[in-house]
């Protein structure tokens, strides 16, 4: 592997000693403690530039024993992340940075340091274009469950189970903003690992993943200069995006080998090129999604992967001025039981509801099902303000899983509550 | 042409002007109600753009206040509806969250949210017309752009408060999703800006109170209010809504109320 400073980014760093040091870890998660204690002071209150901070407790409840010997039921986190902006040039240049560091109880994998965006935007005004240059973050797609099409960034996977958090990705990207739709160029100079949870962590797998010896198919390794475009319009009522990438899967095979401390899985980044359709129909209460996808690897054969459904929403129940949005996806991956991916044919059934009150309360449940072996997956999301300036999470995640070659099934013993207490500055 | 289709031109142009004199002579209370809103959005013309701040204060029954920020800009469009962009300013955990909309004349508002924490724009159903804005007694339809086309109107009569006179106008929405079944507003003669609205809801029971006050004049044409109370009659609870900083002549234009844009919102 090669050092570099980025690949630091998202790693654990102690398991990563040629790149950086602990102390200079420890000191840049200081500095960075530092210049948000030092942005609520209110250096700057204008919209041209600003600090904004958050700083979050999180603490995980496990409801079962742990398998392992340095696992633990309960879980203590704390994350800092702060954003600095500046506009100039009559806002059509931005500049920003927005650092992002947890220090974990339990799992050294956990305990990460992130730059989630770095970058320099220039918009220039009369093209409507916009060249940004730097780590960014960019979201593709439409439905709830899954979120096959949204490919630039990497996982942040010690994050959270759902995907949806993400690392900071090395980007030149052009977009243009037309009439007849929005065009976007990426140029992707720099691959990003997937972070995994160590073997003290919850939920995780139970065997060590070689992290520091991940295997690409490109000889080029993380410098593989991956490219995407995409095409975005909206047409009346349907909001379309249809977009390819062509570089290093987001998505390593997990390949098992023998080392000196046992069994561990070795990450296989495969070079492919994934075609995509993401669209949405709102029509009233009907909110329509699909995302289809269609990848070919190099070493992986072709398939085709979808998510589709429907989202209904009831507003104001009986006068209540609650709103219930009922929600179902049916997820299909063609690989079948070779899918890296659990849902090769599952339903995932939500509900939503957005309480509508001054502390902006609401509730996210559902349950994915898989209609070839019955693997349950429930997942549970609820919100609200506490005051002017801090807010609390409610997450669950349960796991009923029988059958043993379910991707679940390694973690099905790691269902858990955690409640996350976030003030802003 | 044709002899047949200039006769048919002629036989218009006659009952046009018939049906126009008719017009002077005779208004009925229906016809001189639109007539009252087409002359009040005709003067409102042509203001290009607009940008502002607002606060909003919400106030329960016992007077306990909460405040929200926002910042909003706004574009008119040459054939449609306004498109406007709303910048969530404060409570912090809301912050950085936009909404960009896109009103139509007759067919439903499109509408899109930015989350800033997963850079998703997420395009949003309209049809929560009746549905409280920022959990605020104003509903999301009564923050919207007022087009003549949303309502129908019957004029009712003159009323002299506090020495102005106004227009006393009952509007029915056209739209079903609507929460109210009618409206009565007070256009001021001189000015025709809307000074005060009643809401009556489904039940056909007066719901809430809209007052306009602290008017300024900008551009020399357009007036727009420093600040607008809504008080519900039902709950107790109230919300005023504080506009400052009211530019016009920005140079925003229709591409900067796009998706592309909304995601760049800060």
């Amino acid at each position: 592997m090669k050092n570099s400073r980025l690949s630091c980014l998202g790693r654990n760093l102690s398991n990563f000693k040629p790149c950086i040091t602990v102390f200079a870890y420890k000191t840049a998660l200081i500095a960075v403690l530092g210049i948000g204690l030092f942005s609520t002071f209110g250096i700057n209150t204008s919209h041209a530039a600003e600090w904004d901070s958050e700083l979050s407790i999180e603490v995980r409840s496990f409801l079962n024993d742990s398998q392992r010997a340095n696992q633990k039921n309960e879980n203590l986190s704390l994350s800092f992340e702060t954003e600095f902006y500046h506009d100039w040039d009559d806002d059509n240049q931005r500049f920003v940075i927005k650092p992002f560091a947890r220090v974990d109880s339990l799992d050294d994998e956990r305990t990460h340091f992130d730059l989630r965006e770095f970058y320099w935007r220039k918009t220039f005004e009369n093209q409507n274009l916009d060249l940004k240059i730097g780590l960014s973050k960019v979201f593709w797609g439409v439905t709830e469950s899954v979120h096959l099409v949204d490919i630039i960034n990497q996982n942040d996977g010690v994050e959270n189970l759902d995907g949806e958090d993400k690392l900071g990705q090395p980007m030149i990207n052009l977009s243009l903003d037309k009439d007849w739709g929005i065009v976007d160029f990426f140029i992707l100079p720099y691959f990003r690992e997937r972070t995994f949870p160590s073997l003290d962590g919850r939920p995780s797998l139970p065997f060590r993943i070689d992290i520091d010896n991940p295997v690409y198919i490109s000889g080029a390794e993380e410098e593989h200069v991956d490219l995407a475009l995409r095409y975005a319009q909206v047409f009346g009522d349907w909001d379309v995006g249809i977009s390819h990438f062509s570089g290093t899967s987001r998505e390593p095979l997990l390949v098992p080998s023998i080392t000196a401390t046992g069994l561990s899985l070795t990450p296989f980044y495969d070079q492919i090129e994934q075609s995509s359709l993401d669209l949405q129909a709102t029509l009233e209460n009907w909110l329509w999604k699909l995302e289809l996808i269609s990848n070919q690897g190099t070493l992986q054969d072709r398939y085709t992967a979808l998510a589709g459904g429907f989202e209904y929403s009831f507003y104001d129940l009986k006068e209540s001025g609650i709103d219930l949005g009922f929600i179902a996806e049916y997820l299909f991956d063609d690989r079948k039981e070779q899918s890296t991916s659990t849902f090769q044919n599952d339903i995932f059934i939500g509900g939503r509801f957005a309480f509508n009150d001054e502390n902006n309360a609401d509730l996210l449940a559902g349950i994915v099902y898989d209609l070839d072996n019955q693997t349950q997956f429930f997942s549970l999301e609820a919100s609200m303000r506490i005051g002017q300036s801090m807010k609390v999470n409610l997450e669950s995640r349960f796991f009923s899983v029988d059958d043993s070659s379910d991707a679940f099934f390694a973690i099905k013993d790691d269902d858990y509550i955690g409640i996350n207490l976030t003030r802003f500055f | 042409m044709n002899n047949l289709s200039k006769t048919i031109t002629l036989v218009s142009a006659t009952v046009l002007l018939t049906f126009s004199s008719f017009n002077v002579l005779a208004e009925t209370p229906e016809e001189k109600g639109l007539a009252i809103a087409i002359k009040a959005q005709e003067l409102d013309k042509g203001w290009g753009d607009s940008s502002s701040t607002m606060q909003m204060i919400l106030r329960k029954k016992k007077g306990k206040e909460r405040t929200r920020e926002m910042r909003s800009r706004a574009v008119e469009t040459e054939s449609d509806g306004d498109r406007s962009l709303i910048i969530f300013d404060d409570p912090a955990d809301v912050k950085g969250t936009a909404m960009l909309t896109h009103s139509h004349k007759v067919e439903p508002d499109d509408q899109w949210l930015f989350l800033p924490d997963l850079k998703r724009v997420k395009r949003i159903s309209s049809s929560n017309k009746s549905g409280a804005f920022m959990s605020s007694e104003f509903a999301f339809e009564d923050m919207g752009s007022q087009e003549v086309e949303k309502y129908s109107y019957k004029y009712l009569r003159d009323e002299n408060i506090d020495g102005r006179d106004y227009f006393v106008v009952e509007r029915i929405p056209t739209d079903r999703k609507s929460g109210y079944t009618k409206q009565i507003s007070w256009v001021d003669q001189e000015t025709y800006r809307l000074q005060k609205v009643e809401f009556y809801d489904r039940k056909s029971a007066l719901l809430k109170t809209l007052t306009a006050s602290d008017f300024n004049l900008y551009l020399d044409k357009y007036w727009r209010p420093g600040r607008m109370d809504m008080q519900n009659h039902l709950t107790g609870k109230s919300t005023t809504l504080i506009f400052s900083e009211y530019s016009f002549g920005n140079g925003l234009t229709e591409d900067d109320f796009t998706k592309a844009t909304l995601k760049k919102a800060k």
